[in-house]
């Protein structure tokens, strides 16, 4: 019988929740790495007992942390002391050696002056959809880096940067590459999305990235209406089967392109607000769409204290609340762009996680809710595995 | 020589008690004590400084023998009492909470 596990990153710590198909009873172990956060934890599709965390400090910096176990124990890549024993040597510890390739260069400061590029943490790992010893890694300042050992040594795929980054200014939230996505059809194909840039797509594997934020339409932050980079894209998703049509939540305004970022166009239809983070795809149902709104950039809480996650299964414009389980007065948590997932099982589980420390789930599309656990430290992210 | 590390970096490096005894090469200064201990525990590279710079990272301080060293260039000599093992060298996490 199919099993799930959700893998939860907190502001101090990483937890691992365990069910079987029906999704009914939970077993939580952790916290792993505890008192760190825990930016994003993501297993490989290939090989699932292979999982990437990204652990980090304000006082220490950033550590990567790999499982060969599906979460049971967990070592940086290249530190273990087996490693001593190997052919390679003395291991170099360069798991977290995050350097920017070449001359560091410089992007737009609060100010307008130019400032330099400085690495601190990062935000989302994306596993190769091929080799579990490849692996993404989005980084903040903004940067895209790849390992392929196992995340013992990383690269930057500098082309990134060159995608006007010198235009690129942080948001409030830090300027990070948050998001990425790796085309199921295209290995040559991936999209990022950073704070207060926007969207951007490569085709030739990373070397050279080109803006993708074309309809988008930012007027209190850019008074060019026409300009190429400086949205401020807080989520991009897609499903599987059809890489071409993306789904964004932008700061403001909900969007989806049909032709792989050419044009993008408002789909927000009657949602209440169309201010959020997170955005996720169904895993069967190319056309069904969640968000969970927020009241506004200025309260980053629900419309109203009711937590309510909206559905479209039309691809857009036509939004249901979903409220059946999720609290319906006085809540006022918020949903983080990297802490909503769905899994692939044949009634489609979704979850997502809150600033107050509840995970909860859905395992009918939506449906219906419960709280998979309540009192979590902040949720930053929440991902799921479907394991047969 | 004697290093007392903060609770988190003895926790990933899997080091039991208050901190670890170091051989380091003479002349002992703060980089000697560094890169001795980057080496026994590679794990510790980039958390106590950073990978290129090699600058202490900011919420980081170093003390020996009651002074605050965190500011000394790092090729600054150690006092006798540390090289002797006498007294340890502390890296510590800053209190910067809030």
């Amino acid at each position: 019988m199919s099993k799930v596990r959700v893998l939860v990153g907190t502001k101090k710590g990483a937890f691992v929740l365990t069910s079987d198909g029906k999704r009914k009873n939970w077993e939580v172990s952790g916290p792993h790495f505890a008192g760190w956060e825990i930016y994003h934890v993501k297993g490989s599709s290939v090989d699932p007992n292979r999982i990437y965390a990204s652990q980090s400090s304000g006082w220490f910096g950033q550590i990567i942390q790999r499982s060969d176990d599906g979460g049971k124990t967990w070592t940086p890549p290249g530190s273990n002391p087996d490693d001593l024993k190997t052919p390679e040597g003395f291991p170099k510890g360069e798991s977290n050696k995050f350097v920017y390739d070449g001359a560091v260069g410089t992007h737009m400061w609060y100010d307008g002056t130019q400032h330099p590029w400085e690495f601190k943490r990062i935000w989302h790992v994306e596993p190769s959809l091929t080799d579990p010893d490849t692996v993404f890694a989005g980084a903040e300042d903004a940067a895209i880096f790849k390992s392929t050992d196992g995340g013992k040594t990383w690269k930057e795929l500098s082309g990134l940067r060159g995608a006007k980054g010198n235009l690129w200014q942080p948001g409030a939230g830090g300027m990070a590459v948050h998001t990425i996505l790796l085309d199921h059809k295209n290995a040559n194909r991936m999209f990022v999305a950073i704070s207060a840039a926007g969207a951007f797509r490569t085709d030739d594997g990373g070397k050279t990235w080109k803006p993708i934020n074309k309809g988008l339409k930012s007027p209190y932050q850019l008074p060019d209406p026409d300009a190429e980079v400086g949205h401020c894209v807080h989520r991009i998703a897609m499903h599987p089967s059809r890489p071409d049509v993306l789904f964004m939540q932008k700061h403001w305004d909900v969007m989806r392109t049909d032709n792989a970022g050419g044009v993008w166009n408002d789909i927000g239809g009657n949602l209440p607000t169309d201010f959020g983070f997170p955005i996720d795809v169904h895993a069967h149902e190319p056309n069904t769409v969640y968000v969970v709104p927020i009241k506004s950039d200025s309260e980053h809480y629900p419309l109203d204290g009711k937590l309510r996650v909206y559905r479209s299964r039309s691809g857009g414009n036509d939004w249901e609340a979903l409220t059946k389980g999720l609290p319906q007065k006085d809540c006022y948590v918020n949903v983080l762009r990297d802490a909503m997932c769905v899994d692939s099982m044949d009634s489609c589980g979704i979850y997502f996680g809150t600033t107050g420390g509840q995970v909860y789930g859905s395992a009918d599309s939506g449906d219906t809710w419960e709280p998979i656990v309540r009192d979590l430290p902040a949720v930053l992210s929440v991902e799921v595995q479907t394991l047969k | 020589m004697r290093v007392h590390l903060p609770y988190h970096l003895r926790k990933l490096a899997q080091i039991e008690g208050e901190g670890v005894e170091l051989n380091v090469a003479a002349p002992a200064t703060i980089a000697a004590v560094l890169d001795a201990l980057e080496a026994q525990y590679p794990v510790l590279r980039g958390t106590v400084r950073d990978h290129g710079t090699l600058k202490r990272r900011p919420f980081i301080r170093f003390f020996a023998c009651k002074e605050d060293l965190s500011h000394e260039p790092t090729t600054t000599p150690l006092p006798e009492a540390v090289v002797k093992g006498e007294e340890p060298f502390l890296i510590i996490g800053a209190m910067a909470g809030g």
